[in-house]
């Protein structure tokens, strides 16, 4: 919406820093940028050197705020595709179960093939379209709910994962794909790259098209969607493999970075963060507008969530409840009855005093 | 104002039931209700009227609890009431039925009667009881139907006098009925007359909102006029000309709508060549094998009671719902249709009946509810500028009047009528060569009416084809060049020229 | 003082090596030839699982058992169903590796009804101690001890060591007993400190990440070691340690437990220091536990599997023996 929004009237010639402007305008924008800065300002009093970045050996930069960008990297990939197929007013469970299918046969192929590095990257991302094509076509032409269609492969999908690594960790060492996890460009981690491209190439495929518009159209009204031509069913089949191709890439950088696929571990629960970036990002659970920058920064505020409670020292006993409290705290900020309590509260405090 | 602001001597003389003084709300910077003095006695039927945003929801929703008002009082026999949710002011005793209605489809009938309020032994509800007691209360509104059986399987109109036994019965004083007939068919709507009367002799007050003029002579006692939010007059509704009334709620002479007779040159088209011919066309429980065709500037009427085959036959025109048999040329050629989007393709475009569930977009901004079949038509890549657009958006906006700050606004936030022109303009953005209008002017006030049908007539004198369904036999009269008329899912005739009268569609669907 | 604290090291790396011995001692002993036992794992969920089972096999085969498998696929009703069916095929015995520790009693009930006795073996169950023989398992607070011990020995002579723990999933046993099995012994140790704990979920990605936040967070040369929990987060560790230019096993020191191959692998690299194996070699003593019983010996409730550990100079070997034997 901010993106589809900031020229409003045709004559009015969009001014170049009109971000405070926007800001302003657009608070569905304003809360989840506010709280990550909160966050980030949060972690700051916890660690003083947490803006600090240093330049390792290698020139690689060494920093907290790397570690947010580099480590929120696969919930940010997950979150775009999941933003689309929540926007269609669907929901993709599996992807945690993708990420460990296409890392597994990374790996498998990799360690146990003399098959060119890209062609394996190639496969494994055929691998997460593959699995994207199944959820569509359970959703969209089996007319499967989306919790159900996309649970099957969520349930069935790390056993995949397990047959293909045979019940192993299969470790790796080839530098080509290990680049995927841990390569460098100019001291920055490969995967920051990544998920901006993957942000970028979305971003051009969904809001430069009509296709961002016919997503919204079908997960708004699907009758009145149909009624006016679109058709939902290829709207639905792209979603989810958008979706899956976000996954398998995950997939790859949480494989390439370990060097090993870990069938059982990879991505577990990795499907909640994504959901829940999307939710805080402000696209809801029902469909239609969708924000896919404001679920980038969902994602990075649940990273900096983990990233602050990492540096924190506290016991590891409180990582759950310090989540929930802090995401529950945003989630509040984001709600407009929350907020006219508050300022309610406060401004009959002010009236009294 | 020299209109007659008349009070009868009885009304004087008592105090009203339900009565707000300088009743005032806001939206921010918008006026929605200014200084609104409203009176409503005991055992009256009172209309309150006007346009779309003239204030009407507002007002019922601030005596309902829903809004709370920004000043002024609600006084309720007397006392001043400040309900603050439907619940409270339910417990007042004032009870509503909405237009959408508000019970659980997939309940009981009897479950739905009694919902919050069941009796109970031991923790258990007493099904057989609430059955027996439902059955019994809805034979008072002379409704002999199985209490057990789920909401859903029955008619809309079933529905709402359910919704109403189940307001009255939890004492109310004041009814409040919103748009109550927009889906009814005519003897429906006498059925929920009997029941408005029967309450009315029980001393209960019903607050009417309606967009059917004809039916605020036939049931009410007084009108109250509201525009732009503020309150015209109240009258009595047997001494205000229904003329007088439209020109009250518009702030305006108008230009007559119904009184007109069909000025078209009737069966002109009879014989040219036909954009759409359909021949058999026919499915198992929805429609008997018709034949239908529309030429080019041509308006062809649909007329019927509802549930006759009108919908239907526009559906399967349009490849909403398959067809089990029969065939469709468009300009002579056989043609496939088997989805909207097929329909699309070859130049039809369709309003549907249902612009909530069926047209719009309600989160998507009003330009991007008016590209969106026209953008459907192009597919994902050929994308629309954004500066050509926001040029379609516009132009519609201006030449339909759509109503809105500007073309960012949500259609979920327009009035009906506008929500209306913005399918329109939808379709007409498209380009289609087809246009199937059905009921094109429900549910919306009489100023969005005039001028739906004076766009209809512009349509079809630019070329297009038209097939228009509509309730209202006086405006299919008035536009079509041949109506077919249809009974219980057939095509019972068809008429042209001079057969086509109000009087002749009715005599056709009585007799036959 | 440092004399002392000498004597206690020594005391604890003697204890360490006597362990060694008694496992050996124990692996040696056989003869079930002829028996029937069925064996009902978890499934194959971690590296180590697979180990265990393997290891269950081949020493079944050494004694010459015959040994019915059934992987549960993480599912107890799958258990449920594979101990039924063992008692149906009368086996001589069975052995139970369960995924939880609630709702066995039924079966267990159905078990000792026909006759065949039952041995748990990894973790507990709550179920009455009369429904089966024994327990076979690994002690996770005396690994957490060795770990402890032997860091305070690789670092009597420094003057202080700032230890950052890679903690393994919150609330499960071998987390909970692991930690107060470390954070007893280095009690000992006033020079030890834990100044960094956190949860990497048993996983290498999960390490990885915790050891690059520390490794951010904090000046790396305050760091002398890290212990975790379990080798794959340790194995992520040293990922993060290599790529923040920091020569692990070197700069900063490192004891895990598991001794997974790919552990040892590491240890054979120089990467690792030290790492104590959660031995999966609990067959013997099960198989030799259910023998004695059914010859009539008294069996104690819980058999404790004792762990060893392994160096950069043994590591080599042990592997051999593992990938060729």
């Amino acid at each position: 919406m901010l993106e589809t929004k900031t020229a409003v009237e045709p004559t009015t010639a969009p001014t170049p820093f009109n971000l405070m402007q926007t800001l302003s305008r657009n608070r569905r924008f304003l809360f989840p940028v506010l709280a990550l800065i909160l966050i980030l300002i949060g972690n700051r009093l916890i660690s003083p050197t947490f803006f600090t970045i240093r330049v390792g050996p290698d020139g690689r930069l060494i920093g907290s705020l790397i570690d947010i960008l580099n480590r929120g990297a696969p919930t940010v990939l997950l979150a775009i595709g999941m933003t689309l197929v929540i926007a269609a007013k669907g929901i993709d469970l599996s992807v945690g179960a993708v990420i460990a299918i296409c890392g597994a046969v990374a790996a498998v192929l990799i360690s146990t093939t003399t098959l060119p590095p890209l062609l394996v990257i190639a496969i494994a991302i055929g691998a997460g379209i593959l699995c994207g094509l199944w959820n569509g076509i359970l959703v969209a032409l089996f007319d499967i709910q989306p919790i159900v269609a996309t649970l099957i492969l969520m349930v069935i999908g790390r056993g995949i994962a397990q047959l293909i690594t045979e019940g192993q960790i299969t470790t790796f060492s080839n530098e080509s794909l290990e680049f995927v996890g841990t390569g460098l460009i100019g001291g920055f981690p490969f995967p920051i790259f990544l998920s901006v491209i993957v942000v970028a190439l979305v971003w051009l495929l969904i809001r430069s098209t009509a296709i961002g518009m016919l997503i919204e159209s079908v997960g708004a009204n699907d009758r009145a969607s149909f009624y006016a031509g679109i058709d939902a069913t290829k709207i639905k089949l792209l979603v989810y493999i958008i979706s899956g191709i976000c996954a398998a890439i995950t997939g790859l950088i949480i494989t390439a970075d370990i060097k090993g696929a870990d069938a059982n571990n990879a991505g577990l629960w990795k499907e909640l963060d994504a959901i829940l970036a999307v939710v805080i990002g402000g696209t809801a659970l029902t469909g239609g507008r969708f924000y896919l920058i404001m679920s980038v920064v969902g994602a990075l505020i649940i990273q900096s969530i983990q990233t602050g409670i990492y540096i924190s020292g506290l016991p590891p006993t409180f990582n759950l409840i310090v989540q929930a409290v802090v995401i529950l705290a945003i989630l509040f900020l984001q709600s407009e009855d929350f907020r006219r309590l508050f300022t309610g509260a406060w401004a009959k405090l002010r009236r009294q005093s | 104002m020299g209109f007659r602001e008349l009070m009868s001597d009885a009304a004087e003389k008592q105090t009203p039931v339900l009565q707000t003084s300088k009743l005032t709300k806001w939206f921010g910077p918008v006026r929605a209700l200014y200084d609104v003095d409203f009176n409503l006695y005991a055992g009256e039927v009172h209309a309150v009227l006007g346009e779309n945003g003239a204030g009407k929801s507002t007002l019922v929703k601030l005596i309902t609890g829903v809004y709370r008002k920004d000043s002024g009082a609600i006084l309720l026999e007397g006392q001043a009431i400040e309900p603050h949710s439907p619940h409270e002011a339910q417990a007042y005793g004032i009870s509503t039925v909405y237009q959408e209605i508000n019970l659980i489809p997939t309940l009981s009938v009897a479950e739905n009667l009694f919902l919050g309020r069941q009796p109970m032994r031991m923790g258990f509800i007493k099904t057989g009881e609430i059955n027996s007691r439902a059955k019994a209360l809805l034979k008072t509104y002379n409704l002999d139907i199985d209490a057990s059986h789920t909401l859903s399987a029955f008619s809309v109109a079933v529905q709402q006098i359910v919704a109403i036994a189940r307001g009255v019965d939890m004492s109310a004083k004041v009814l409040i009925l919103d748009e109550p007939t927009s889906s009814l068919d005519a003897h429906e709507v006498q059925l929920l007359f009997e029941i408005m009367r029967s309450l009315k002799a029980r001393g209960i007050s019903i607050l009417l909102i309606t967009h059917f003029l004809n039916q605020v002579y036939e049931i009410s006692d007084r009108i109250t006029v509201l525009r732009n939010g503020e309150k015209i007059g109240e009258y009595l509704a047997a001494s205000l000309p229904k003329r007088e009334l439209v020109s009250l709620m518009l702030g305006r002479e108008l230009v007559s709508v119904t009184d007109e007779g069909n000025t078209n040159g009737k069966a002109a088209h009879q014989n040219e060549r036909s954009f759409l011919q359909v021949e058999g066309i026919a499915r198992r429980g929805m429609l008997e094998p018709l034949d239908l065709s529309v030429a080019k500037g041509e308006i062809v009427g649909l007329a019927g009671l509802l549930g006759s085959g009108r919908t239907e036959t526009a559906k399967l025109i349009f490849g909403v719902e398959q067809k089990d048999i029969g065939t469709i040329y468009v300009k002579g050629q056989k043609t496939t249709i088997r989805s909207p989007r097929q329909a699309i393709g070859q130049g039809f475009g369709m309003c549907p009946e249902d612009r909530k569930i069926d047209g719009i977009i309600p989160e998507l901004s009003v330009r991007e509810n008016i590209i969106l079949a026209l953008q459907a038509k192009r597919g994902w890549f050929k994308t629309l500028s954004r500066k050509r657009q926001e040029e379609i958006a516009v132009e519609m906006i201006e030449a339909m009047r759509i109503v809105t700050p500007d073309s960012t606004k949500p259609v979920g936030q327009l009035s009906g009528g506008n929500q209306q022109k913005v399918i329109l303009a939808r379709w007409l953005a498209s380009q289609p060569e087809l246009l199937i209008l059905d009921e094109p002017t429900r549910g919306i006030d009489v100023g969005a009416h005039a001028e739906i049908i004076q766009l209809i007539k512009r349509l079809c004198a630019d070329g297009l084809a038209l097939l228009v369904i509509s309730s209202e036999l006086a405006e299919i009269v008035e536009y079509s060049h041949r109506v077919v008329v249809l009974r219980d899912r057939k095509k019972l005739t068809e008429l042209t020229g001079d057969d086509i009268s109000e009087q002749m569609i009715m005599h056709t669907i009585a007799e036959s | 003082m440092r004399s002392h604290k000498l004597f206690l090291s020594a005391l604890l790396v003697l204890v360490l090596a006597f362990t060694s011995i008694l496992f050996v001692a124990h692996a040696q002993d056989s003869s079930g030839a002829g028996l029937t036992i069925g064996f009902a794992q978890t499934g194959s969920e971690s590296g180590w699982r697979t180990d265990f089972t393997n290891a269950m096999m081949s020493e079944a085969e050494a004694m010459g058992i015959n040994l019915l498998f059934s992987d549960g696929q993480q599912k107890q009703e799958n258990q449920i169903a594979a101990l039924r069916s063992f008692i149906a095929q009368g086996v001589d015995a069975i052995i139970l590796a369960p995924i939880v520790e609630t709702g066995w009693d039924d079966v267990l009930q159905e078990a000792a009804d026909a006759e065949i006795p039952v041995l748990i073996i990894d973790r507990g169950v709550t179920a009455d101690p009369s429904l089966y023989i024994t327990r076979v398992a690994s002690d996770f607070v005396y690994e957490g001890r060795l770990a402890g011990a032997w860091l305070a020995t690789a670092t009597a002579d420094r003057a202080s060591c700032n230890v950052v723990e890679l903690y393994g999933t919150v609330g499960s046993s071998p987390a909970i007993d692991r930690a107060t099995g470390f954070a007893d012994a280095i009690a000992l140790f006033p020079q030890i400190q834990i100044i960094a704990s956190q949860s990497g979920d048993f996983t290498r990605s999960g390490g990885k990440t915790v050891m690059e936040s520390f490794l951010s967070s904090m000046d790396p040369s305050t760091i002398c070691a890290v212990f975790a929990h379990n080798d794959d987060m340790l194995i992520g560790a040293i990922q993060a340690m290599e790529e923040a230019g920091i020569t692990p096993a070197v700069d900063i020191l490192t004891v895990s437990v598991d001794a997974t191959n790919d552990e040892l692998q590491m240890l054979i690299d120089g990467k690792a220091n030290a790492t104590v194996l959660l031995s999966p070699y609990m067959g013997g003593p099960a198989y030799q536990a259910i023998i004695d019983y059914l010859g009539g010996a008294e069996l104690p409730p819980l058999i404790m599997v004792p762990s060893a550990m392994y160096f950069q100079d043994t590591a080599a070997a042990e592997l051999a023996n593992r990938t060729g034997g």
